[in-house]
């Protein structure tokens, strides 16, 4: 019984690790705010922050809320979630690439 | 239900089939939610494809207010820590904690929904409905079906007080807890692309 509790604390994380996250989560959502409402930078450096910023929270948040981790599930989690960020990519960035294409060849006259 | 004949299993069965068995089942429901990621990607790049179909009606920067989306964001993201608090308090076998967290969850669950229903009535109020323009019709069904997930949880959130109240923490209510654990997370995480790519690249 004592090893199932150990194993549990180390899936389903503890205080510090959920205090971590939601420190990590606050600051990554407070940077593309503040930086979209103060206007303090030029377009593109903006859609950049707000870009690596999402990445890294959603990143935080897997991790530190969802656990996430190769050492459960033998990996399998991690698999399954790389799998549907590759079924993204295609879906959104094919998406983008075809309606673009689509759109400029629309343009004529 | 097979849940039932899988817990009566599990009272004859050794502490170490018991875990496998809710680890097969947060595994499988892992699964779903990617399945459901599918979704909400196909609805990001319904809308990305849509964003400039504005029908010479409102742009995203005039109609999205980002302090108005801050608040929400919060709201969400102290949920999301709420709910691990509850799944901690269940590890430690405290059932009043377990309630007590859910409840706060609840709360801010129902708050977060609350202010996405008067952002929608607000806009349709104005004119700015989903059937105003193609910009606008996405952005409604985007938002619409995130908000229509967060609202199921609030409902499961419901079902699992009660069943933690009249139940208490049994080997069939906790890999519940635990799977809406991945749902809830789940939801913030969608919503970090939602306020990301709809709401502030909008509003550039």
């Amino acid at each position: 019984m004592s090893g199932h509790a150990s194993h549990a604390e180390q899936s389903h994380g503890s205080v510090k690790s959920y205090v971590i996250g939601l420190i990590l989560s606050i600051v990554l959502t407070i940077i593309p705010f503040g930086v979209v409402m103060t206007g303090s930078f030029a377009t593109s450096a903006t859609v950049l922050i707000i870009v690596a910023t999402a990445v890294a929270q959603v990143l935080v948040q897997l991790i530190l809320f969802m656990h996430m981790s190769t050492k459960t599930d033998e990996g399998w989690n991690v698999t399954a979630f790389v799998f549907t960020v590759s079924i993204l990519v295609l879906v959104i960035g094919g998406s983008l690439w075809i309606m673009h294409n689509l759109h400029l060849n629309m343009m004529i006259g | 239900m097979s849940t039932d004949t899988l817990s009566n299993h599990g009272d004859h069965a050794h502490e170490h089939d018991h875990h496998d068995t809710s680890g097969t089942k947060l595994f499988g429901f892992w699964v779903y939610l990617m399945s459901d990621l599918i979704i909400f990607g196909s609805l990001f790049a319904t809308f990305a494809v849509l964003l400039k179909g504005t029908a010479d009606g409102p742009t995203p920067g005039e109609i999205f207010e980002l302090p108005f989306v801050l608040v929400e964001t919060f709201l969400l993201l102290f949920s999301s820590f709420t709910y691990g608090m509850a799944v901690l308090a269940m590890n430690a076998d405290r059932a009043s904690q377990v309630k007590a967290w859910l409840a706060i969850t609840f709360l801010l669950g129902a708050g977060f929904v609350g202010m996405e229903v008067y952002e929608f009535q607000h806009l349709i109020h104005e004119g700015f409905g989903p059937d105003r323009s193609a910009f606008l019709s996405a952005f409604f069904t985007l938002v619409g079906t995130h908000g229509l997930h967060v609202t199921f949880g609030l409902i499961w959130i419901l079902v699992m007080l009660i069943q933690v109240q009249t139940k208490g923490l049994t080997d069939m209510t906790r890999p519940r807890i635990m799977c809406l654990s991945l749902f809830w997370h789940f939801l913030d995480i969608v919503w970090i692309c939602v306020f990301s790519f709809v709401y502030l690249m909008g509003v550039l």
